[in-house]
């Protein structure tokens, strides 16, 4: 156990003097050599070589790995490319959308409001209210409303494709943000292990900010304590006396 | 009813903008954030202000909050419908005097629901 604690204590110094060094400061290290019991000089001093050696080496082999620079110099901007064509791209799927929803709303009404009209006249009909000059003037209307009416179902399913055309952002999208998350793993998986074998992974310091904006929830992401649908904003609302 | 709709995405202020029309409101006027807002609010006898929160600029909360402290403009209405979840954040929004919160993505429904409550209480 005390063999242990003695172990990571040459080992913290050891990395206090390989980061004094890194860092060009040379009278933190001298003072840092200085520190170490005579003994432990020689052990330290191995230490302070392999961990140089290692970390030396793990930069090194980052720069080099053809992938990381592969990275730096595609991937990355490709991503960048890549995320804003998926805004593009839903943003031209929902003005596609809208643009038919708010053609044919109007499209809709019309129709409604017609039958509605021609039903109650016709109603009139049926209980035989209705004079013989104002059933010639309905035979007409409905006439023409039947013409009207293939017209606007005609735009009404043209509409509809194109909305339905229009989802097709959802796979294309989904295959380039998949892409682009796969890129961010990969640059993860080596930044992981550069930290680790540069050992300087300090202690988390959290930083407590105002109110920083979550954005919108994402499963399986760390954000704070989300509301999930409407009715807990609701419930947490009405607890404050809305 | 003159209303301003405030939100970044103008697919997002076009599909408050149908919904409001299918709930009868058809004077309906637009800005991208808070900065732009701001000024058409104090020049512009609006009625009625749906925000979203996260914009560059200005964000919804900001304009809230100033909106709150221009003598004008302190009593207007506000809906904020946003994609902001947290429960702090939705702490922050009512501590700074919202009158509704709808989060995204949300239906036809729960907006008119929304509406209506904040005019009913502010006739009564």
């Amino acid at each position: 156990m005390e063999q242990t604690i003695v172990e990571s204590e040459r080992l913290a110094q050891a990395r206090a003097l390989v980061a004094a060094l890194e860092a060009g400061n040379d009278t933190e290290a001298t003072q840092i050599i200085r520190s170490f019991p005579e003994n432990m000089e020689m052990d330290l001093f191995q230490e302070v070589g392999r961990l140089t050696r290692e970390l030396h080496e793990a930069i090194i082999g980052f720069a080099m790995d053809d992938k990381v620079v592969q990275v730096i110099q595609h991937e990355m901007p490709d991503a960048t490319e890549r995320l804003t064509y998926v805004i593009e791209m839903t943003e031209n799927a929902a003005n596609t959308t809208l643009k038919a929803v708010e053609e044919s709303m109007p499209v809709s009404e019309e129709l409604a409001e017609i039958s509605s009209k021609l039903a109650a006249e016709w109603d009139r009909f049926r209980d035989r209210k209705m004079e013989l000059e104002d059933f010639r003037a309905l035979s007409e209307e409905i006439g023409s409303f039947l013409t009207l009416a293939s017209g606007h179902s005609k735009t009404l399913h043209d509409n509809l494709s194109e909305v339905l055309l229009a989802q097709g952002y959802q796979d294309i999208t989904g295959q380039i943000i998949r892409r682009v998350i796969t890129l961010i793993q990969d640059v993860e998986e080596k930044l992981v292990r550069l930290v680790a074998i540069s050992g300087t992974a300090r202690k988390n310091e959290v930083k407590k900010a105002d109110v920083e904006m979550a954005g919108p929830a994402v499963p399986n992401v760390e954000q704070g304590e989300m509301l999930s649908n409407q009715d807990d904003v609701d419930d947490l609302l009405s607890s404050l006396g809305f | 009813m003159k209303i301003l709709i405030v939100d970044d995405f103008s697919t997002m202020r076009r599909i408050i903008k149908n919904l409001l029309r299918d709930l009868g409101f058809t004077n309906t006027h637009e800005a991208d954030d808070g900065l732009t807002a701001l000024p058409m609010l104090q020049s512009g006898d609006f009625d009625f202000l749906v925000s979203d929160w996260n914009m560059p600029g200005m964000t919804g909360i900001d304009l809230l909050k100033a909106v709150r402290a221009d003598p004008k403009l302190a009593s207007l209405p506000v809906l904020m419908v946003t994609a902001e979840t947290k429960r702090e954040q939705i702490i922050m929004a009512a501590e700074a005097g919202v009158n509704g919160y709808v989060i995204k993505p949300f239906t036809a429904g729960t907006l008119e629901e929304k509406i209506n409550k904040i005019f009913e209480r502010v006739a009564g």
